[in-house]
């Protein structure tokens, strides 16, 4: 007899939402700041507000790993499961790799990269032309990918939650209380 | 494994068989919002925004930039030194570059304009951009020029100068010019100054404002200069027509491979009430300066230099120095940036001459 989990434990439901929000600021200040010539405070919390990501996303995938994630319905269509494991992946992947490349490019541009007052980060790459333009490409690129995977992301939790009504949305859902349906004792298998 | 099923909401057999209309456009709306106000905030569905890019590409020449140069004072020479803080600096601003000390310096001296081979005797216009590393590693960098007052008052302004003097309309730039009349004070400072014979015998002004923090976090807003040691001899248009074309790099190799050349760094405190937005407007000569120190030791062609493949991004500051409601700096900062993209991904077409020439 095992313990089934339903919902994703409550301090991952806490950092998926809070980090929703963080990540999806980030991209609008990140493709603001640089369409104009009057950026104000936005390039400053770019760079805070990404290494808060990728600590958040380190803990986040320590959480990961410890309470592990809830099954999914045993009878999502195999294209859907699969696309549901792979984009997880995918998320992961750019939380971690977003700031470290944005680190990394500031580093290769010999720019500094101040988080507030005299607090510097230290620069991750030597200066290098061509590593700058690469990263900086890279860092384009995938923030429009990350856009558009999060807009795929909402797209499928609204239709777990209008069209298909299998709890894969309350399984993240934004309340932080502790339900009965949270474990469910299984009995076979 | 129907344990899932429980959680979900009641009746939905009920519905499984009828296209969800509702959902599908409950769902479609959603995305397209997003994406809209995504595809807005990024400029793609305006053409009226003063973007970065749009303000580079008003100072390009028509036949375009010069690959992997600096899209405007593309023609420089690097060079090192040390900035000699004597301590003065520290009474105005926290930032412990300005504590009593020794501080590398990697600067640039320029021309303006889009072309890195133009003749020196040519261009009006002379700049210097400087990086200081301040002790504790932050650093300060600066770009200046030679004029007394900048161009315009706001970038919006300076981009449509920038349009009215290359354009075709006849009228154009008259039409500027009588809305901006501040443009004829530095057009004629422009036509009419005197030139020297050397960078080290010219002054470099921020022309920009910024805002000095002290230990106890009281404000002054200021501007900087630096005020070179040597004594300026200025050359008549005729003689100047006469020198090489790249006399400006001749002179200062040979000056700075006789004797280090040295500029003051002078802070001036702007007056309650002087203009801190607008760097068209000079403020009064009457104004508080403070010297605090500088030298440059030795110079390097750019191609392998230290400077070249550095952004004097005027928003770099270390903590105890501030932007100041001046919307230049930002602007700056905004197209120099686009500027240095663009020659980082072309710098194979002004390549090193000697390997590990990088720093």
């Amino acid at each position: 007899m095992t313990t089934l989990r339903t919902r994703f434990a409550a301090p991952q439901r806490f950092l998926h939402w809070f980090m929703a929000a963080c990540i999806i600021s980030m991209l609008f200040i990140g493709v603001g700041m640089i369409s104009t010539i009057a950026p104000k405070y936005l390039i400053q919390v770019h760079k805070l507000l990404g290494i808060v990501i990728l600590v958040l996303a380190l803990i986040r995938l320590t959480l990961r790993a410890y309470y592990r994630a809830p099954a999914l319905p045993a009878d999502l269509p195999m294209p859907i499961r699969l696309a549901a494991e792979l984009s997880q992946y995918i998320f992961y992947a750019l939380m971690i790799g977003m700031p470290l490349i944005g680190w990394g490019m500031l580093s290769a541009a010999s720019h500094p990269v101040i988080l507030f007052g005299s607090v510097d980060l230290p620069p991750i790459l030597p200066l290098n032309a061509s590593l700058y333009s690469l990263l900086r490409r890279a860092h384009h690129f995938l923030a429009l990918a990350f856009f558009g995977l999060i807009l795929m992301h909402v797209a499928a939790l609204l239709f777990h939650k209008l069209v298909r009504k299998d709890g894969i949305f309350e399984a993240m859902a934004p309340s932080f209380t502790f339900h009965q349906t949270d474990e469910r004792t299984q009995t076979n298998q | 494994l129907r344990n899932f099923k429980e959680v979900g909401m009641a009746g939905s057999g009920s519905t499984q068989n009828r296209f969800p209309l509702k959902s599908v456009v409950v769902i479609g709306a959603t995305i397209s919002v997003a994406a809209i106000a995504f595809a807005y905030t990024a400029g793609w569905l305006t053409s009226r925004r003063l973007t970065p890019t749009k303000l580079v590409a008003a100072l390009l020449p028509p036949k375009g930039p010069a690959l992997g140069h600096r899209r405007n004072h593309a023609k420089g020479i690097c060079f090192t030194g040390t900035f000699d803080a004597n301590g003065e600096g520290s009474e105005l601003s926290k930032a412990k570059v300005f504590e009593r000390g020794h501080y590398l310096v990697v600067g640039r001296f320029n021309i303006a304009g889009p072309d890195p081979k133009v003749a020196d005797a040519m261009v009006p216009v002379r700049g210097l951009g400087i990086r200081i590393m301040g002790p504790d590693g932050q650093e300060w960098r600066s770009a200046m020029i030679d004029a007394p007052v900048f161009a315009a008052p706001t970038p919006q302004a300076f981009f449509e100068f920038l349009t009215a003097s290359s354009s075709k309309e006849p009228n154009a730039f008259k039409e500027y010019s009588s809305a901006h009349p501040e443009i004829l004070t530095f057009i004629s400072w422009v036509k009419g100054h005197s030139r020297t014979e050397s960078w080290t015998e010219d002054r470099f002004n921020s022309l920009d404002s910024f805002v000095f923090i002290d230990k106890s976090g009281a404000k002054n807003a200021v501007r900087w200069s630096f005020i070179p040691s040597a004594k300026p001899v200025t050359i008549s248009s005729e003689e100047l027509a006469k020198r090489e074309p790249d006399f400006l790099e001749e002179d200062i190799i040979q000056r700075v491979g006789t004797a280090p050349q040295r500029w003051s760094l002078m802070i001036t405190v702007a007056n309650p009430g002087d203009p801190t937005s607008d760097p068209t407007r000079a403020w009064p000569a009457d104004r508080r300066s403070l010297d605090v120190g500088t030298t440059v030791r030795q110079i390097s062609p750019e191609v392998d230099g230290p400077c070249r493949d550095i952004n004097f991004d005027p928003s770099v500051l270390p903590a105890g120095i501030t932007t100041s409601d001046d919307p230049f700096p930002a602007a700056r900062s905004a197209a120099y940036r686009v500027s240095f993209n663009g020659r980082m991904a072309e710098s194979s077409h002004y390549p090193h001459t000697q390997t590990g020439g990088k720093q």
